[in-house]
């Protein structure tokens, strides 16, 4: 049986390649029974959607249009 | 929005104002895009010669940005061509076993997310994200984004952002950063780990504050 980190590092691998089906169904089982897990593996669908919405350059947006520059040091 | 102009040279000229956006807005993005070349080129003379090519270009095709993406994010997609022309015909990169890791700490409290038995520990246990699309047209979820985006640690940055914002698959990153396949994806998986703990904190949770 996995745990829920185990079964994180699944929902990263399935990003990156087909998992087998060995682990295809005990990723299903652990996610019947979670719903932290179930949780986690659509944020790392949103978190792709997100990334490829931000290389797309279609991150928006302030009220204006222009939302000023964001500061270097992360404070954004 | 208006497409984003590939690659082209043209003499170094920097304008005032051109069309809403000025210089001086852009010569504020520099230091940001240089930082990010930086790390995805570890040469600071391509990546001097991408940002400068980017801002140009920008400047030159200012006519196309428009004005609801914010700047930023405009720019750098520009600037994210060319870094992709740029890894993709270079060849190499300096590869990361070269390069100072990331550091075990960061490593060790990743671990704290979990029990013993590997279960979620309450606070940090995934809720719901309400409405993720709704919230992508809203200025405070791109900055809290941003923000979770510049506190990855330099190593894993590199290779979340080559992976998922430049659009390298994860056999072309380990070849270039001369990594193991395994080792990649390790790195990938820790960047989302802490990227959706960081995105929950900063906006997921109902009444959140700031990352």
């Amino acid at each position: 049986m996995l745990n829920c980190r185990e079964v994180t590092e699944l929902c990263s691998e399935e990003m990156e390649r087909s998992l087998r089906l060995r682990e295809q169904m005990s990723l299903g089982a652990h996610l019947l029974m979670c719903s932290g897990c179930t949780n986690y593996r659509k944020q790392m669908k949103t978190l792709r959607q997100v990334m490829q919405a931000y290389a797309a350059g279609h991150a928006v947006t302030s009220e204006r249009g222009y939302a000023g520059p964001t500061s270097s040091d992360g404070s954004a | 929005m208006g497409s984003v102009p590939r690659a082209t040279s043209s003499p170094a000229s920097v304008p005032g104002a051109v069309a809403g956006i000025s210089a001086e807005v852009l010569i504020a993005l520099r230091a940001d895009m240089l930082r990010f070349a930086q790390l995805q080129l570890r040469n600071a003379e391509s990546a001097e010669d991408l940002v400068q090519d980017s801002i140009e270009a920008a400047l030159r095709h200012s006519s196309s940005f428009a004005g609801q993406a914010t700047l930023k994010t405009w720019v750098f997609a520009i600037l994210r061509n060319r870094i992709i022309d740029h890894l993709r015909t270079a060849k190499r990169t300096v590869p990361m076993s070269s390069l100072v890791e990331d550091g075990e700490d960061w490593q060790e409290r990743l671990e704290t997310l979990f029990n013993e038995k590997g279960g979620w520990r309450d606070g940090p246990r995934p809720v719901a994200w309400p409405n993720p699309e709704e919230s992508m047209q809203t200025r405070q979820f791109w900055r809290v984004f941003e923000a979770c985006l510049d506190h990855l640690p330099p190593n894993t940055g590199r290779v979340f952002m080559m992976r998922e914002f430049l659009g390298f698959e994860s056999d072309e990153i380990c070849s270039q950063l001369a990594i193991s396949t395994s080792n990649c994806h390790v790195i990938l998986h820790r960047a989302r780990l802490k990227l959706r703990g960081c995105m929950e904190s900063g906006w997921g949770r109902p009444g959140s504050g700031t990352c």
